[in-house]
């Protein structure tokens, strides 16, 4: 992380290298020398905070494989390092013991939910997507127009995902499948 | 207006504060007074769903009063141009416009608001605002009946409060100074929510503030990337950068149609076939340059009618829908009419929810909106719930409520099973096409044609999931590509590039209507324009402009339309206010943002008669993107209820509409035949109250990205509803306890927090109370509450179908003593 000073850098080293001068006994005890903040050899990755669309730059620390602080980028021209509430708490919304991390499945008219592989999700999903297709798709209205649609599928989100991904669910969903309603929170 | 910036996007704000303390003047008007109102110089309290009344009297002010800018007015705007003679306005028409069909409540003809043409097309003028069908003199006379006593008897505000808003205005608006708007969807939900905005929008172009810095109308957007996916759009009704979905209603059955229908002749749309064929070049590859175009475009699916989010929520209540995706989205507690919303999840055969959570929308085929048990033995919808990658554990793009994109490097890998959405959309495209790899029929070929490698290159060695797809990559698409060599490259012209090893565009300049190029979103084009050059992840901050810091579409503008900036000479309206100018020395445009405008194009040029695309617009004519290059303070076409903005009464209100006889929005989808969409009729006694909704700043949406965590559940732990001390004194309600709030759509409990930040306001002569209440709870999560949503009807807006969750009407009781002889819903 950067250090930020009011002076410029020049008068920064010079002052420094003045103070230095015949000081050889360093103003810190033993123990204030190995103490240091946690983050201090994490790995700092750039972010971007996930709720509104303000777009504040977090520093996520990353130290043995796990995010251990999210903080606000202090160079960011948006939030010049300052976070809201929620902002603040990006690392429990993140590393929290609530989430899901098993596909759960939830049979027609079943009362509990199922521990299932992802695999077999994707594949029971993909054939889903293909049974309603082929029995819902049209190709021409009844008066000739051509539509080569489905109106038996539909799609909400993408106000909380990535630029690629919202790129990706149209171009599948509407560009390979003919889906139309694909929506997301921009209509609310 | 419309927003409570401070609570809704706090660190936004915090500029705000920034320059109030170097001396600009903050004003809130808001039915509810926040921590936004609490930091303005001045706090209007007004009627949730009167905004238009309020905004017409500044615009009637500033045209009576001679205190528009008048050099700006006249050369930036449509004010001169003179309207057909066949135009009625709401003043013949008692509130509604020429071209009205009430057999269909809708305007299928609105040739009557176009203008007067001459032999080329070219709209004809009258630069003295004299002519009685010139713009200006059309707005003076519509606008006569928004009075300050209008303001007085349909807002509540009082009129020397009114004017000081006035006074305020006025005194930063010219050469020197400028003045900014900022809203949210306490405009966009409402069943005028456009008209709103554009009464913003005409007043700040009668004020001289678009396209100058300080100036502008500021939507201050509620998502991370809600921007990003309006642009590059996961919306029914639009192709990426703002190209319309193809409807069967419309004469859009070849793609040469469409462009007819869709582009523009002149102005800068005037390139929309380079940017729709680069886009079914990104999409379908070698099949379109092969066959012939038409065949690229028959594959798009055409709609027939609205098939917005609401109204395929109707579609699915009725069975039509039989399987749905939710990415990251709760329509059993964050939508309006939320019963109904879980009700129509239940017809569903099947359904893949995405998230970090178990949400509402996941769980309702099990527990009822109080926690109670519900009988899944009934509930036939299968359910897949998966777990989602959070925006740390992936690499990506979110844009922006300034148009801004910005990298998110990816800190970790998502635990367990979790994905990123791009994993999952990518890996359920690949499934599909292999189950479809040996379809002979037509209807399967868009997507046996859908190019789809997104495969890394070389996996992340740190991450344990080897087939993330490679964001990179799906970035360069959307950014645009060669798909054949450019002229002068001195490859063989034959040669054939895929997305992997094609050169990338520079920008969107350089695409091409013939299929040699390729481009996702053409507005996005130049957000990766070299290997090793993604400026979405730049991040060199400057003080000002900040154009290193981030990409800002399109081709990384800051403000748009800032020719705007400059006066009609191409020269700062004044040193203060010095943004973009005309370099006469280098006979260039140049200045602190990117120009948006043609970087050679002098200020005096004129178009020859019948100029065509860019050439038809002048040197002086800032809006590029409209045919005119006008600034439209009157719409001469695309709006469905009007071209200009009017008043009508919320479609739950508690008075009649003072302006006309006509009550509410003529065009607004009011769904009166649903059972389950009950309104209370105008001035109904049972729901007296008018009622708004909004955020806190401690929690999210209906809460799937707060109401898990303990360390903002702490700060907002349950739902309340915020009620004057005025109306608790008549409603026998105390600070602190439960009450019950119920419409005809429903009824829920919150705790009720008596507090003087809501009043009662003086509407014709007579009290009316207002409540107000957060949205953001559901029966899921850590902390649980009633779900607001509940509450709200679905009504729709005519030309966005967005809901009125903004003002509507309701009554309140005390918990304890639930009233005799009340309906229950």
């Amino acid at each position: 992380m950067q250090e930020h000073s009011l002076l410029p850098e020049v008068v920064q080293t010079t002052i420094s290298e003045v103070m230095q001068i015949g000081s050889t006994v360093q103003p810190f005890s033993k123990e204030s020398l190995e103490k240091a903040p946690r983050i201090r050899d994490a790995k700092v990755v750039h972010s971007v905070c996930p709720y509104c669309a303000v777009g504040c730059g977090l520093n996520v620390y990353v130290k043995d494989g796990k995010v251990i602080d999210i903080e606000g980028n202090p160079d960011s021209p948006i939030n010049h390092g300052t976070l809201c509430p929620k902002g603040s708490a990006t690392f429990q919304y993140t590393v929290n013991p609530s989430r899901l991390t098993q596909v759960l499945y939830r049979a027609p008219y079943s009362t509990h939910w199922e521990v299932k592989s992802l695999a077999w999700a994707m594949e029971q999903i993909a054939q889903r997507v293909k049974k309603t297709r082929d029995e819902t798709f049209v190709d021409y209205l009844p008066d000739g127009r051509e539509v080569n649609h489905t109106l038996g599928i539909a799609s909400l989100g993408g106000a909380t995902l990535d630029v690629e991904e919202n790129y990706l669910m149209k171009k599948l969903l509407t560009g390979g499948l003919g889906i139309v309603s694909i929506e997301n929170q921009a209509r609310i | 207006m419309g927003s409570n910036m401070a609570e809704a996007h706090p660190i936004a704000f915090a500029n705000v504060v920034k320059a109030k303390e170097r001396g600009a003047k903050v004003i809130h008007v808001d039915p509810h007074f926040s921590r936004t109102s609490a930091l303005a110089n001045l706090y209007v309290p007004t009627r949730a769903g009167s905004d238009i009344v309020f905004l017409g009297a500044i615009i009637r002010y500033l045209l009576e009063h001679n205190a528009y800018f008048h050099e700006y007015v006249v050369n930036y705007t449509n004010a001169p141009m003179l309207i057909s003679a066949d135009y009625k306005d709401t003043e013949d028409l008692d509130g509604i416009f020429s071209g009205f069909d009430p057999a269909t409540d809708s305007y299928p003809d609105v040739s009557s608001w176009d203008y007067q043409r001459d032999e080329h097309g070219q709209p004809k003028t009258d630069p003295t605002l004299q002519d009685p069908q010139c713009v200006f003199q059309i707005m003076r006379r519509h606008f006569a009946r928004y009075t300050p006593e209008m303001v007085e008897q349909t807002c509540g505000v009082p009129r020397e409060k009114w004017m000081q808003v006035v006074q305020t205005l006025i005194e930063n608006t010219g050469r020197e100074r400028t003045t900014a708007i900022c809203y949210a969807v306490g405009w966009t939900q409402q069943s005028k929510g456009v008209q709103i905005i554009r009464s913003a929008a005409i007043m700040q172009l009668l004020l001289g503030n678009i396209g100058r810095p300080g100036g502008g109308i500021m939507a201050l957007r509620g998502h991370a990337s809600i921007q990003g996916s309006t642009d590059v759009p996961t919306l029914y009704d639009l192709l990426a950068g703002y190209m319309p979905q193809p409807s069967a209603l419309l004469p859009q059955q070849t793609l040469a149609e469409y462009i007819a229908t869709s582009g523009q002749k002149t102005g800068w749309w005037s390139n929309f076939p380079a940017y729709i064929m680069s886009l079914l070049k990104a999409w379908y590859g070698e099949a379109i340059h092969d066959g012939d175009s038409d065949c690229g475009y028959c594959w798009l699916p055409k709609t027939v009618g609205d098939h917005s989010h609401l109204v395929t929520s109707y579609d699915m209540l009725d069975g039509k829908i039989k399987g749905y995706f939710l990415f990251g989205q709760n329509p059993a507690a964050g939508s309006t009419n939320s019963r109904m919303q879980r009700q129509a999840l239940e017809q569903l055969d099947w359904m893949v929810v995405r998230d970090l959570y178990e949400v509402e929308s996941a769980a309702f085929w099990y527990k009822g909106p109080k926690g109670e048990p519900v009988d899944p033995k009934k509930v036939k919808t299968e359910v897949f719930l998966l777990p989602a990658a959070a925006s740390t554990e992936k690499e990506g793009s979110f844009t922006n409520t300034q148009r801004l994109l910005q990298w998110r490097d990816k800190a970790v890998d998502p635990p367990g099973d979790a994905r990123s959405d791009l994993w999952f959309v990518y890996h359920l495209g690949k499934r599909l096409k292999e189950l479809y790899a040996d379809s002979k029929a037509p209807k399967d070929r868009p997507l046996q044609a859908l190019t789809w490698d997104y495969d890394a290159t070389e996996p992340d060695p740190d991450s344990r999931i080897p087939d993330e797809p490679d964001a990179l990559l799906i970035l360069k698409e959307i950014n645009g590509y060669y798909a054949r060599p450019p002229e002068g490259s001195g490859e063989s012209p034959e040669r054939v590039y895929s997305l992997r090893d094609a050169p990338h565009v520079p920008n969107f300049v350089a695409l091409k209507g013939d299929g040699s190029t390729a481009c996702g979103s053409w507005i996005y084009s130049g957000v990766y324009p070299e290997p090793g050059n993604n400026r979405a992840a730049s991040r060199i901050p400057d003080g000002y402009t900040n154009l290193q810091w981030g990409f800002s579409w399109p081709a990384n503008r800051r403000i748009l339309y800032n020719r705007a900036s400059a006066d009609p000479q191409g020269r700062p309206w004044s040193e203060r206010k010095k943004y973009v100018w005309w370099d006469e020395e280098q006979k260039k445009w140049t200045g602190y943002d990117i120009p948006d405008f043609p970087a050679n194009k002098a200020p005096d040029y004129t178009p020859p008669p019948g100029a065509k695309g860019m050439d038809a617009i002048s040197g002086s004519d800032p809006f590029i993107m409209k045919p005119d290059g006008r600034g439209w303070l009157f719409a001469p076409k695309g709006l469905k209820d009007g071209p200009l903005p009017a008043h009508y009464e919320p479609a739950e209100s508690p008075v009649h509409n003072a302006l006309y006889k006509q009550q509410s929005n003529p065009v607004a989808h009011y769904y009166r035949e649903r059972k389950d969409n009950a309104l209370a009729p105008v001035g109904d006694e049972r729901y007296p109250i008018v009622i708004t909704t909004y955020r806190l700043t401690e929690h999210h949406l209906s809460g799937p990205m707060t109401r898990w965590m303990p360390w903002l559940n702490a700060l907002q732990p349950e739902l309340f509803a915020e009620l004057s001390p005025e109306l608790a004194k008549e409603q026998h309600i105390k600070h602190g306890e439960r009450i019950v709030i119920s419409t005809p759509r429903g009824e829920i409990e919150a705790r009720a927090m008596v507090t003087r930040r809501l009043r009662p306001l003086r509407i014709q002569g007579r009290m009316v109370h207002q409540i107000g209440l957060p949205f953001h709870w559901g029966f899921q999560g850590k902390s649980k509450g009633s779900i607001t949503n509940d509450l709200a009807h679905m009504v729709l807006e005519p030309n966005v179908s967005i809901e009125e969750a903004k003002a509507f009407t309701c009554n309140v009781r005390p918990f304890q003593y639930p009233q005799a002889g009340r309906d229950s819903h």
